[in-house]
């Protein structure tokens, strides 16, 4: 076979601009959160200031703990229950409901966040819940376990089933050979969905503000309404700070994925 | 084969808990919005005026339905701010979405020619900002465009505007705001078409004398229309209800259903009126969120 380079100047040029359109912003933001000057675009140096006033600030600090708690709780929920539901689409052949039940997998993935908001606000105020936390927790679960679902589900698709099968040819109850068999070789996609779950939550505002009560909001609420009354340079660190923690989190979540496709190789070439 | 089915039936148990939690808190709120969508606005907390009571027996559930009223749709279908505001929201994503299409497909073709262990990279880089937060890019970019930010001060020292323009709160910041994020939903569906794609069919196309723009119109174009259809349905639908990028970007004189919604819902505490809103809304997605689920599950049930 011969192997002809077939990258012209055009594609090397639209893939530079297409990054540098989408990492440019992003890294002057970075930048820009360690200026000493109070005025944004005036640079007076390099400075800790705004990440100090960040952490003298009571409310936001508040703010982060609440979205923080949230992500971890419902990320983790979505984890178990979107697994739960990838095994059954993708293992569990035909059974009744099962349109139903993908369509409403798969419609809050583009759903406009203000209806799902609206109508989770609506179901809460009608069950008389208090507002707060849970509310948040359900609603964040609800939206992300359907993204953990179609992670771990693609992954499952792509497995050789026949491992399945052979643990169970050899004596295996599916149960056992599921654990056993298929649980370790989707480990990594459900990983790679926790971290996903876990950043669309600490990420998301019009959901939590409609399922948020007085006195708990998240982050994102705070940053918001500060963002509404103009830029201040105590956002640019905050927001850099939310940026570490998920170029943490994407290393994690490579690792898992690379993990995922050096052990899947033998069992299904992608 | 055998084997196979016996594993099914305790698969199908684990889509118990998932199938529950999806009915109660994604399918029974519809419910709601469509029950507080017919009745009357009322100044209370709730702010609407119950329409049933499904425990008050026959009689009164019947007076309910009487008095259920489609009053809040006769505003919206009355009210220019509503009816605009529909045509609004379905003009910026159709444009948005042309736009995305645009820009994305030459990345898109772009990555798919890398060498294949670069384009792993590629793929890494361009899902990147899909993980952090939406709010912080659009902050970003507030950043830039606003008055004497970077965008202003290098058009002024490169001389090519004489004043400071005007960005913020302007269209054409709410499409850059859009464009920004939806992008890597845009490239990747296209770059897993043409990823896939025989590089021969084109050389083939080539070597029979094709000139480059007829070897892309006529065979790399037609063969990526899935790609196309995924990448472009992935942007509209969200778009068309988009409240945070036209809330931070664009002005206010003219807004998208998205924002009015959260008006009357937050400003206004018209829940009613919100909900009718989001139902309309629903309505007008329908057909596109069809389309969508039926390309996610033939993606994802005949397996890759």
């Amino acid at each position: 076979m011969r192997k002809v380079s077939r990258l012209s100047h055009f594609n090397i040029a639209s893939l530079a601009l297409g990054l540098a359109f989408l990492y440019l912003p992003i890294l002057i933001l970075v930048i820009y959160s360690f200026n000493a000057s109070r005025l944004v675009t005036v640079w007076g140096g390099w400075s800790l200031r705004w990440y100090h006033e960040f952490f003298n600030d009571r409310a936001m600090i508040e703010a982060a703990w609440m979205s923080l708690r949230v992500a971890v709780s419902s990320a983790t929920i979505a984890t178990l229950l979107g697994t739960l539901a990838a095994v059954a689409l993708s293992r569990g052949e035909r059974f009744r409901g099962r349109t139903l039940f993908s369509g409403m997998l798969y419609a809050p993935l583009v759903m406009p966040e203000v209806i799902t908001g609206l109508s989770l606000l609506l179901l809460f105020v009608a069950l008389n819940a208090e507002r707060g936390f849970w509310t948040v927790t359900i609603a964040h679960t609800t939206l992300t376990m359907c993204f953990v679902a179609v992670v771990v589900q693609s992954r499952l698709g792509s497995l050789d089933r026949s491992l399945e099968e052979a643990a169970m040819d050899l004596g295996c109850n599916p149960v056992r050979a599921f654990v056993a068999v298929t649980l370790p070789l989707i480990a990594p996609a459900i990983v790679a969905g926790w971290m996903l779950a876990f950043t669309l939550s600490l990420d998301d505002l019009v959901i939590a503000s409609f399922t948020t009560g007085p006195g708990s909001a998240t982050l994102p609420i705070r940053i918001y309404s500060e963002v509404r009354l103009g830029v201040k340079p105590e956002i640019n660190a905050i927001c850099t700070l939310v940026i570490a923690l998920i170029a943490v989190v994407i290393v994690i979540a490579s690792l898992a994925s690379k993990l995922s496709s050096s052990q899947g190789e033998s069992a299904a070439p992608l | 084969m055998s084997s196979r089915r016996i594993f099914a039936r305790p698969a199908r148990f684990a889509a118990i808990v998932p199938y529950v939690w999806m009915v109660l808190f994604f399918l029974v709120p519809f419910g709601f919005v469509l029950k507080i969508s017919l009745s009357q606005t009322a100044i209370a907390q709730p702010p609407y005026e119950p329409v049933f009571d499904l425990m008050a027996g026959w009689e009164v559930l019947k007076a309910a339905f009487a008095a259920l009223s489609i009053d809040n749709f006769k505003l919206l279908a009355s009210d220019d701010i509503y009816v605009f505001a529909y045509v609004r929201s379905l003009t910026v994503a159709v444009t948005a979405t042309a736009l995305l299409l645009v820009i994305g497909y030459p990345i898109a073709y772009g990555m798919a020619r890398l060498p294949k262990r670069w384009q792993a990279v590629a793929m890494v880089l361009v899902i990147v900002p899909f993980w952090t937060s939406f709010l912080i890019r659009i902050y970003a970019w507030i950043n830039i465009l606003q008055h004497d930010g970077l965008l202003n001060q290098i058009l002024l020292a490169l001389h090519l505007v004489s004043q400071p323009v005007v960005w913020l709160s302007t269209d054409s910041a709410m499409y850059i705001g859009i464009v920004y994020s939806y992008l890597p939903f845009m490239i990747l569906p296209l770059y897993a078409t043409l990823a896939k794609m025989e590089p021969m069919l084109e050389e083939a196309a080539g070597d029979l004398g094709a000139p480059p723009w007829q070897v892309f119109w006529l065979v790399t174009f037609p063969l990526s229309l899935p790609g196309v259809g995924a990448g472009v349905l992935l942007c509209f639908i969200p778009i068309v209800g988009e409240f945070v990028i036209p809330d931070l970007l664009a002005g206010s004189n003219s807004l998208m259903i998205g924002q009015t919604l959260w008006l009357e819902f937050f400003t206004n505490k018209d829940w009613p009126v919100a909900s009718a809103a989001a139902i309309v809304l629903l309505v007008v997605l329908l057909v596109p969120l069809l389309l969508y689920e039926r390309l996610q599950k033939r993606q994802l049930e005949q397996g890759r």
